[in-house]
Order: C-alpha cells, then sequence, then structure tokens
C-alpha cells in the first residue's frame, strides 16, 4: 500500500484552523467569488454527546476541512491511578468509559492478573464474559437511541432507554450500582451472584433479541433513516487502519477483526459466536453492524448462562484476594493478609504488560508497568474513543455539515473514554 | 544485548541483521516482545516493520518517567499487525534534558495524537511532527503532568485570570 492512499484525504493536517479568520475566497457557482468560512461546533453540542469541539472550515455547505479538539473531560485519570493501590485504581476504571465500564474493569483486571500470575477461577470467568456482554448491548443500546435521535429518529431513542433500564436493573443486582460498577476484582469478583441474579439474565435474554427485530422495524427500511446514513462518512479502510480507528468502524469496512477471536482472552475461545462485518463502510453499514453484534452477544450470553460453572468466585491466592469474613474470624493467617492487603495493598512483581479486549468501541488496551510496590508505576489506557476520534477529520471532508452529526454518531465515542 | 527468548524469532532476527547496533536489547515478558531501538533509527525501524512486515497500525504510542534516573524518559510504541495477528512493543530511551525524538506520524499518520498526547503530558517534544500542540491541558498550561515530579495536587491553586 502506498503512502499517498493514507493520505489522500487530511494532508492539511498540520494546518490549524482559526476560527473567525479571512480565509482565501472561492469562485461561485453565478461567476461571482465568495469566500469559505470557519465554524465552531461545540464544545457544547447536543450531537457531540460530551464536551468534544469541531472546527470546521466551509465551503457553503460543504465541509472542506473538519479538527476535533479533545481534552475538555481530561480528568488525570491515568495521574491518579499512580497514587492508588492495585485495588483501589479499579473504580478509577469504571470512569474513564462510563458506558462501557466493565469492560474497561475487565481489561484492567486482566493485566494486572497477568503480571501477578495469578487467574480468576472459572465461575468468575463466566460471569465476567456474561456481564462485559450484557454492557456491550447497554452500550450500543445507548449509541443507537443517541444516534437515532442526533438523526430525526425520535422515537428510537425511548424505545432504547427503555429497555436499557433492564440492563442497569442487572448491573445493580450484581454490583449494587447502575453505571460504576467496579464488579470484577483483581483475582475474580467482588460478590458472588445475588440471589436471581442468573433468572434475571435469563428474563432479559428472552424478552430482549424480539426488542432488536422491533428496532429493525423501525429503521432499517425507514426512508429518511437511509437517506441521511447510507453513503455518508465513507473513508477508505487502509486509511482508517492506519488513523487508528477500531471495532464496528473497521468491521463495517469487511474487517473481521475482533479481539475476541483473535487475541482471545477470558475464555472467549470457548464460545460460538460469529464475528458480522459489512462491505459498504459508510454508517448505515456501521449501524447493521453494532445490531447483530447485539444479537451476538446475546447468544455469548445464553451460552454463558447455560455453561456457568459452580465453585468459587474468587482466586485461591490470599497473597491478592481479601479473605471471606468467616475465615478472617478463624484464621490467624487470613486475618494477617487481610490487614497486608488493606493496609499496604498488593505487591505486583516488577514487569509491564499490554492487555488488550474488545470493548463495545474498539480496541481497549491496558498498559501497565509495575515497579515492584503495591501502586502501578504506569497505567496507560489505549482507549477505543481516543483512536476513533482522531479519524473523524478526514471522514468529514467533502461531505455536507448534516452529515458530521451523522459521522460522529456512528463513531459512538465516548468523550469520558476520549480524554480519561 | 537480545535475550534468549527472541534468539530464534524470525522478526527480530531479521531486523537485528537489517539494523544491527541500534536494536538496542530484546526481552520477552508475558509472552509480550519488547525491543529497545537507539532513538536515531525509530523511523526506519517503523518504516521497515509497515513496509516489511504488515505492521499496519500503531496501537499506541506513550511513554514511562523513570525520574531521577538518566535517561529519564521511555517512549513506548505498541505496535500490531493485524495480517500476522502479531504485536510487539518498540521502546526509545530519551535524555532528561531537551527531550527530543523523531515523529513517527509519516509512518502511521494515527500516530499524530498519541504524540500529542505524550508531548502535553510528559513533555518529550517530536520533530518533525506536524501539528504538535497540547491535546489534553489548556494550551497557556505549565509543566507536564504524567512527570513524576508533577504533584498530584496543589499545582496551582488560582486557575483565573492574572494568576
Amino acid at each position: 500500500m502506498a503512502i499517498s492512499t493514507i493520505t489522500a484525504r487530511g494532508t492539511n493536517m498540520s494546518e490549524t484552523i482559526t476560527p473567525g479568520a479571512t480565509l482565501e475566497p472561492v469562485a461561485s457557482q453565478d461567476g461571482g467569488t465568495t469566500r469559505k468560512m470557519t465554524l465552531n461546533m461545540g464544545p457544547q453540542h447536543p450531537s457531540t454527546h460530551g464536551v468534544l469541539r469541531v472546527l470546521l472550515e466551509l465551503d457553503g455547505e460543504t465541509v472542506v476541512k473538519a479538527q476535533p479538539e479533545i481534552g475538555y473531560l481530561h480528568t488525570g485519570i491515568e495521574k491518579q491511578c499512580e497514587t492508588k493501590t492495585y485495588q483501589q485504581a479499579i473504580t478509577l476504571t469504571d470512569r474513564v468509559d462510563y458506558l462501557a465500564n466493565l469492560s474497561n474493569n475487565l481489561c484492567y483486571c486482566l493485566a494486572v492478573e497477568k503480571l501477578l500470575g495469578i487467574e480468576a477461577p472459572p465461575r468468575a470467568v463466566w460471569t465476567r464474559v456474561l456481564l462485559t456482554e450484557l454492557t456491550r448491548i447497554n452500550s450500543h443500546l445507548v449509541w443507537l437511541g443517541t444516534h437515532a435521535l442526533d438523526l430525526g429518529a425520535m422515537s428510537m431513542f425511548f424505545y432504547a432507554t427503555r429497555d436499557r433500564e433492564e440492563v442497569l436493573k442487572i448491573f445493580e443486582m450484581f454490583s449494587g450500582q447502575r453505571l460504576m460498577t467496579s464488579y470484577f476484582r483483581i483475582g475474580g469478583l467482588a460478590l458472588d451472584h445475588p440471589r436471581g441474579g442468573l433468572a434475571a439474565v435469563k428474563k432479559f435474554l428472552e424478552f430482549f433479541p424480539p426488542k432488536i427485530d422491533e428496532y429493525e422495524t423501525l429503521l432499517d427500511n425507514n426512508p429518511i433513516w437511509k437517506n441521511r446514513t447510507i453513503g455518508v462518512g465513507v473513508m477508505p479502510v487502509e486509511q482508517m487502519l492506519a488513523m487508528g480507528l477500531t471495532g464496528p468502524m473497521i468491521r463495517a469496512a469487511g474487517i473481521p477483526w475482533d479481539a475476541r477471536k483473535d487475541e482471545p482472552y477470558s475464555g472467549y475461545q470457548n464460545f460460538e459466536f460469529d464475528v458480522p462485518t459489512r462491505t459498504e463502510n459508510d454508517v448505515y453499514a456501521r449501524y447493521r453492524v453494532r445490531m447483530e453484534e447485539m444479537r451476538q452477544s446475546v447468544r455469548i450470553m445464553t451460552q454463558a448462562l447455560e455453561g456457568m460453572p459452580e465453585g468459587a468466585y474468587q482466586a485461591d491466592a490470599p497473597k491478592v484476594v481479601l479473605p471471606q469474613r468467616e475465615k478472617m474470624k478463624t484464621q490467624m493467617e487470613a486475618l494477617i493478609y487481610h490487614f497486608k492487603i488493606v493496609t499496604e495493598g498488593v505487591h505486583v512483581p516488577p514487569g509491564e504488560v499490554y492487555q488488550v479486549i474488545e470493548s463495545p468501541r474498539g480496541e481497549l488496551g491496558y498498559y501497565i508497568v509495575s515497579d515492584g510496590t503495591s501502586k502501578p508505576f504506569r497505567v496507560h489506557m489505549r482507549t477505543p474513543s481516543f483512536g476513533n476520534i482522531q479519524g473523524l477529520g478526514p471522514m468529514c471532508e467533502g461531505g455536507l455539515i448534516a452529515d458530521t452529526i451523522a459521522a460522529m454518531g456512528s463513531m459512538d465515542f465516548v468523550l469520558g473514554d476520549t480524554d480519561r | 544485548m537480545i535475550s534468549e527468548a527472541l534468539q530464534e524469532d524470525i522478526l527480530v532476527q531479521a531486523l537485528v541483521e537489517r539494523f544491527g547496533d541500534a536494536i538496542e536489547s530484546g526481552t520477552v515478558q508475558n509472552e509480550q516482545t519488547i525491543l529497545y531501538v537507539s532513538a536515531g533509527s525509530i523511523v526506519a525501524v517503523c518504516e521497515y516493520l509497515r513496509g516489511e512486515h504488515m505492521f499496519n497500525r500503531a496501537s499506541s504510542v506513550t511513554a514511562l518517567d523513570w525520574y531521577p534516573q538518566e535517561p529519564r524518559f521511555e517512549v513506548v510504541y505498541l505496535v500490531h499487525s493485524l495480517k500476522e495477528k502479531q504485536r510487539i512493543r518498540l521502546k526509545v530511551r530519551v535524555s532528561g534534558e531537551n527531550p527530543t525524538v523523531d515523529s513517527v506520524t509519516g509512518v502511521w499518520p494515527g500516530a499524530n495524537w498519541y504524540e500529542r498526547e505524550v508531548f502535553d503530558l510528559f513533555g518529550v517534544k517530536f520533530t518533525n511532527h506536524p501539528d504538535l500542540r497540547r491535546i489534553m491541558m489548556p494550551e497557556e498550561w505549565e509543566g507536564h503532568p504524567l512527570r513524576k515530579d508533577f504533584p498530584i495536587h496543589g499545582h496551582k491553586y488560582d486557575y483565573g485570570e492574572g494568576n
């Protein structure tokens, strides 16, 4: 592949748009001259779903250049992780991507477990798969509702939020929290399944698949939806890869790359599922891919539910996992370990690891470096939204302003995930 | 010094053959390959990896601050080949005084924002970068928050005008 194909669009990335600047004149259709203009979209704009600022350079209604500016939600989570013990830092990972909190918990825990050389027991592993797939449905529902709302299909938002409520109820049953769950811990889970927890999941799995069909009846053949999405936001696939786009964006361009298949983690190799792909590489294709992914998530969850193993939900690693209350009252060692873990934290051997998982948005990676103490030396989060937004400029160039909204929606970014 | 585990690795062999001493050392940790590359050769190595070995994307670029050790910084490149399903990690050691590395945006345009982030939060400069501005912090911010000698709080109490 030649470099020229990569930089075919977005070649002028080095030039910064200055809002309000006088731009060079361009010839208008009736023979006179007119000027290009700059438009400042955001940081407070309803369709950015967070605080994203996009500077647009316009020729009439056509976008000549789009330049996303991020950082408005930067809270220094990576820096904060360095001041917390490994256990405490889990609560920060929820807040990175608040729509895929369990995916972040999972990625962090898997990385630390690799550094420690421990593995979660089967029950914990299967529960993790069950709930991260539920997270994928949760995230895709929010995306579907808001994306459709942006493009004028308001009722879709109500249906999606209504059904997301059922997912949040399940999260609340398992972890006590609807959003910031912190349910996965180093070495297993925070708690065993609640009474009736699996029954609630089973009920959801019966309730949810017909709802996907229902959404599709609203959108699949809806002429407005199709006009707004088909052929919009197209970008050469090699450029997408080189720019760092991942996840459903890439799969809608025909590349069946899914970390669950290609770099299996947390026992995903035991599950049967397909990786949905499309080749059109437009906003509509991304919609189709995500709808199909929800069906595949249901399929994985059904298998996880049927094969849910009995037994321990935390690894047998007394120096890492907090002891059971009963043991603490009867065994001296358990009490000592409890005291050590709570006061000092877990000492992780020196080393480093890069753990990748497939979050609802794409490649989520945690790069953790340990210096042997109980606090991480460095936690770098390779978040999918950050990589995806970077492609927004080239994707919008040459399209209309209204298509910018469609392209942004199809990226499904979360600004907390971008800015960390 | 290439560790024993990598002696048989075809990719590492090819790199050592091509670049010789520019590949300073290599280890395997948690089944992941880490190669230290000399600062002058990083762009050439990346170009070679992309051109000859299908490493078509840089997953991320980040840095580590080993303050007060010297060389202080390590710039870390997480490189990924979709076709070979292979990941390697390249590292470049950078001195704490006027830390500078060549930019790899010419190889992978996606490195653009990641290098801006390293510049913003660690203060490592990238030469030949097309748009080296702060990305997370405000433009007028002083200091680089992810450096180890940057305080977690108490940096400034007044963020308004005239501070």
